[in-house]
C-alpha cells in the first residue's frame, strides 16, 4: 500500500442553529478514490488529523453515479457532486464545505425544501390525472425532444442555486434550475396546455425577473444544462405572454 | 389564484430595462453626438447647442423623455444593486465579473450624474462651450467626467447585452458571446467619442 495520504479540511456543523467550525482529517490513499470514499472512510475511523476521535462527518449520497444529485457540496470552492469528484483530479488539501445558501442540517448535509417549493410553484409536471381516460397524448417532434431530453436531465442538486449571486436573503428568486423546468414541461405537448400557468408562476414573486445574467448557474451546473439559453428563452415566451394577455384584457 | 397576477416587482424590472434603453440610451447616443462637435471647435458646438435650446416644447421633452426615465432607471437600479448578491471573489468568471461590474458602474454613473446635472443644467450658467471649459478646468473636475463618461458607457454597451437576454432575442451561447463582444465594440467606441470631446473641451481651457 502507498504510503500517501489525502488531506481533507471540512467545515462541520452540529445542529442547523450551532457555528460552523473546521476539521481537518488525514486518510489512507488508495487509487480512485472519490470524495464520497474519502467521507466513508472518516464514517469507518472517525478520528482527526492529529488522532484525536470525532464524531463522524454527515453528508448526503445515494446513486454514486451522477445521476441523483444528493451529494451536491462546495469542493475547493465551487459546488458540485462529491461522487463525480476524484481524488486524482482534486488540488489538495482538498475543502469541503456545505452549501449555505441553503439551510445545514448537519455538517454536509443541507434542506433542498426550497427548490421543491420552487418545482411546485411553476407547476413542473404534466398534469394527467382525470376522472375519465384522457387518452394518448399528441406526439413530439423529434427535433425538440433531442434538447427537451437534456433540460430533463437536471436533478434538481443545488449548484446553480448555490452560485447564483441573485440567490440571496434580499430576494425571493426561486433559482435558475426552476426557469429551465418551465421551458421543459412548456415544450412538452401534454404540459404545453397549462403553459400559461407556468408562465405566471415565473412572472411572480421571486420569478425570472430576479435573474441578472451573471450565468455562474451554466458554469456549476453538473449535467451541462443550457440554463443560460432556458432563462433567455423564458424571458421572451414571459415578455409576450404579459404583453398578449395585457392587449386581451 | 394569487400567482395568476403578474407581479409588481416583475413590471417594475421590465420597466427599468425597457427605459434604459428606450430613452436613456438613445439619449446618452443623442448627447454624445452633441458634444461631439466640440471637436469642430466652440462654434459649432454652440451651434448645436442652440438648436437643442429652440427645439419646441423643449421643458416637456427635457421632463418626460429625459428627466423622469433617468430618475426611474437610476432610483430602481440602487434597488437592483441592493438585492443584487456579490460573489465574483468566489466565482471569477468573465460574466460574473460583468455582473459586478455592471452594479458598480451602475452606481458611480447615479452619483456623477446628480454631480454632471448639478454643474451643468442647474449651476445657473448659460449652457455653451465655455461652461464645459470651466468644468473641466480643475483635475477633479476634467477627471470625474472622463471616469463618470467611460462608467456610463460601459454600463450602457453591458446593460444592452444584458437587454438583449431579458427581452429574449439573443437566446443561445453562441449569439449571447457575439453580442457580448459586439456590445465591448459599442463599448470602445463611445468612450473614444465621449473622451476626444471631453478633450476638445480640455484643450481650450
Amino acid at each position: 500500500m502507498s504510503q500517501k495520504e489525502i488531506h481533507l479540511i471540512i467545515e462541520r456543523q452540529d445542529h442547523t442553529d450551532s457555528a460552523a467550525y473546521t476539521q481537518e482529517f488525514k486518510i489512507p490513499y488508495r487509487p480512485n478514490m472519490n470524495v464520497i470514499a474519502c467521507l466513508m472512510e472518516i464514517q469507518r475511523n472517525p478520528t482527526d488529523k492529529d488522532g484525536k476521535g470525532t464524531s463522524p462527518v454527515c453528508w448526503e449520497s445515494n446513486c454514486l453515479e451522477e445521476v441523483c444529485g444528493a451529494c451536491m457540496m462546495v469542493i475547493n470552492g465551487k459546488p458540485r457532486q462529491a461522487c463525480s469528484a476524484l481524488i486524482d483530479q482534486l488540488e489538495q488539501p482538498i475543502r469541503l464545505k456545505p452549501a449555505r445558501t441553503f439551510p445545514v442540517v448537519r455538517d454536509l448535509v443541507i434542506d433542498r425544501s426550497r427548490m421543491f417549493k420552487a418545482l411546485q410553484k411553476v407547476k413542473a409536471w404534466v398534469p394527467i390525472d382525470g376522472t375519465y381516460d384522457l387518452g394518448p397524448g399528441p406526439r413530439m417532434a423529434e427535433r425538440d425532444r433531442q434538447w427537451a431530453y437534456e433540460l430533463s436531465k437536471c436533478f434538481t442538486c443545488g449548484a446553480c442555486v448555490e452560485a447564483c449571486p441573485n440567490v440571496n436573503e434580499r430576494t425571493k428568486f426561486i433559482g435558475p434550475f426552476a426557469i429551465s423546468q418551465v421551458r421543459l414541461f412548456n415544450t412538452h405537448p401534454t404540459g404545453e396546455m397549462h403553459k400559461e400557468d407556468r408562465l405566471e408562476s415565473l412572472m411572480g414573486e421571486g420569478g425570472i425577473h430576479e435573474c441578472g445574467n451573471s450565468q455562474n448557474c451554466v458554469q456549476v451546473c453538473p449535467k451541462g444544462i443550457p440554463l443560460t439559453t432556458s432563462i433567455a428563452a423564458m424571458n421572451g415566451a414571459v415578455n409576450r405572454h404579459a404583453i398578449a394577455s395585457w392587449l386581451k384584457r | 389564484m394569487a400567482n395568476n397576477q403578474v407581479s409588481r416587482e416583475f413590471l417594475f424590472r421590465r420597466m427599468h430595462s425597457l427605459l434604459g434603453v428606450i430613452p436613456v440610451t438613445l439619449f446618452l447616443f443623442i448627447h454624445l453626438f452633441t458634444n461631439s462637435s466640440a471637436t469642430l471647435g466652440e462654434s459649432a458646438f454652440n451651434e448645436r447647442v442652440e438648436f437643442l435650446e429652440t427645439l419646441p416644447f423643449l421643458p416637456f421633452i427635457e421632463f418626460f423623455f429625459i428627466f423622469l426615465p433617468l430618475l426611474y432607471h437610476g432610483v430602481y437600479g440602487m434597488y437592483v444593486a441592493y438585492t443584487s448578491g456579490y460573489n465574483a471573489g468566489k466565482y471569477s468568471w468573465g460574466r460574473n465579473v460583468f455582473f459586478v461590474l455592471q452594479r458598480t458602474t451602475g452606481v458611480f454613473t447615479f452619483i456623477f450624474v446628480i454631480w454632471h446635472l448639478w454643474t451643468t443644467r442647474f449651476s445657473g450658467n448659460t449652457p455653451n462651450f465655455d461652461m464645459v471649459t470651466q468644468v473641466v478646468d480643475s483635475p477633479f473636475g476634467y477627471w470625474f467626467m472622463i471616469i463618470g463618461t467611460v462608467a456610463a458607457v460601459f454600463h450602457l454597451a453591458n446593460g444592452l447585452w444584458g437587454f438583449f437576454i431579458h427581452w429574449g432575442i439573443t437566446v443561445g451561447p453562441r449569439a449571447q458571446r457575439v453580442s457580448a463582444y459586439a456590445m465591448m465594440g459599442l463599448f470602445l467606441v463611445l468612450s473614444a467619442v465621449g473622451v476626444a470631446a471631453l478633450n476638445a473641451f480640455y484643450a481650450a481651457v
